[in-house]
């Protein structure tokens, strides 16, 4: 483990990510245990910071991976952290889909897919108030919850116009 | 919306419509992609039907790994087999990397996120409500199915989650199997 940095990355990530049921945000917690406390990678700080970053670009917020690679061994480690996150889930949802596609009027398959999608919509449901409730903090934040959902479902309106206004909202101090 | 109507014409996406779509997708996603995946794919591109994206999307948060990557990989492969998911792939993380390597620079020159972290707050909010208004959408079908069960089990997952506060994973992992269960004893009784 004190060899070579690349190797504990690669396994490190691509085992984390095998546990990853539902999603990776829930990984996050033991992401920052390893980081910081186990292989001392980065303080505490520095770790939020990097989640910070990752959640202001745009993407999928897996990609703090690629943020806490590059930090322990610039781009060889970006890379490593990020196929090691990726690659073998990939790998996974690459021939799970296979199958699944081949047994397309298999009853058990509908039964499975009927069983999980009020499952995932439960879940993404209580992301959404998870989220409202870490990010608002004052009324004004909240009606911008609540504005958003509602321009969003009842217009066809590009969001990141909405996006712009409360990101302003944000810079101006008013939330 | 509309968008849920069952009689709309799907398209075939060609790879490099695959790529464009998601790299579309990867550059606007602030605060989650889902919202935006379900928007490129069901409202303008109309690539699936609202029931085939839950479908899609419900397996891909069943596998483990990040869920938006996984789905990537599924909806890549069914339209344009392992090339396909290669493409897909490619559109939805490569420029968030290129992006975000950028922002790691500056902030290894400046190491100051606090303005960004104050915008980011403002979009965090929005962001939110955009996922609550796509979970509405992708709801909808939910009432249309004979499955009388979907609903009860929806709201089950959402209280212990968001209400009681148990783990994600651990919650999924236990009621998936039971709404399986449900699922196929209604199918069973339906025949």
């Amino acid at each position: 483990m004190n060899s070579n940095p690349l190797y504990a990355l690669f396994g490190y990530f691509a085992l984390l990510s095998l546990f990853a049921v539902g999603g990776a945000n829930a990984a996050i917690p033991e992401m920052h245990r390893v980081a910081v406390d186990v292989m001392h990678w980065m303080t505490d700080r520095q770790f939020a910071d990097m989640f910070a970053i990752a959640q202001i670009s745009p993407g999928p917020n897996v990609i703090v991976v690629t943020l806490i690679g590059y930090h322990v061994a610039g781009l060889a480690g970006a890379a490593v952290a990020t196929v090691g996150m990726c690659g073998p889930t990939c790998c996974m949802a690459f021939f799970v889909a296979r199958v699944w596609d081949r047994f397309k009027d298999a009853p058990w398959r509908t039964a499975i897919q009927a069983g999980l999608v009020p499952v995932s919509l439960g879940l993404i449901a209580a992301s959404a108030f998870v989220l409202a409730r870490a990010a608002d903090h004052t009324i004004l934040a909240g009606l911008i919850t609540a504005g958003t959902a509602i321009v969003t479902y009842f217009t066809r309106v590009n969001p990141l116009w909405v996006f712009l206004v409360a990101g302003l909202a944000g810079l101006s101090g008013m939330l | 919306m509309s968008d849920s109507s069952a009689k709309i014409t799907l398209q075939q996406p060609a790879l490099s419509e695959l790529f464009l779509g998601f790299a579309q997708v990867s550059v606007s996603s602030f605060g989650g992609a889902l919202p935006w995946a379900r928007r490129m794919i069901v409202e303008q591109r109309k690539w699936m039907s609202a029931e085939e994206f839950n479908e899609t999307f419900s397996l891909s948060q069943f596998l483990p790994g990040p869920n938006l990557i996984n789905f990537c990989v599924v909806f890549g492969s069914r339209f344009g087999g392992a090339l396909g998911a290669v493409v897909a792939l490619a559109g939805l993380l490569g420029p968030p990397l290129i992006i975000v390597t950028m922002l790691a620079v500056i902030y290894a020159h400046y190491g100051d996120v606090a303005m960004l972290s104050r915008i980011l707050g403002g979009i965090a909010s929005a962001a939110a409500g955009l996922l609550m208004a796509s979970v509405a959408k992708m709801t909808e079908p939910l009432f249309r199915k004979r499955w009388n069960f979907a609903p009860l089990v929806a709201i089950a997952g959402f209280i212990c989650v968001a209400l009681v506060q148990w783990p994600l994973p651990w919650v999924f992992v236990i009621l998936a199997p039971v709404s399986i269960a449900l699922a196929w004893i209604t199918m069973r009784k339906s025949q």
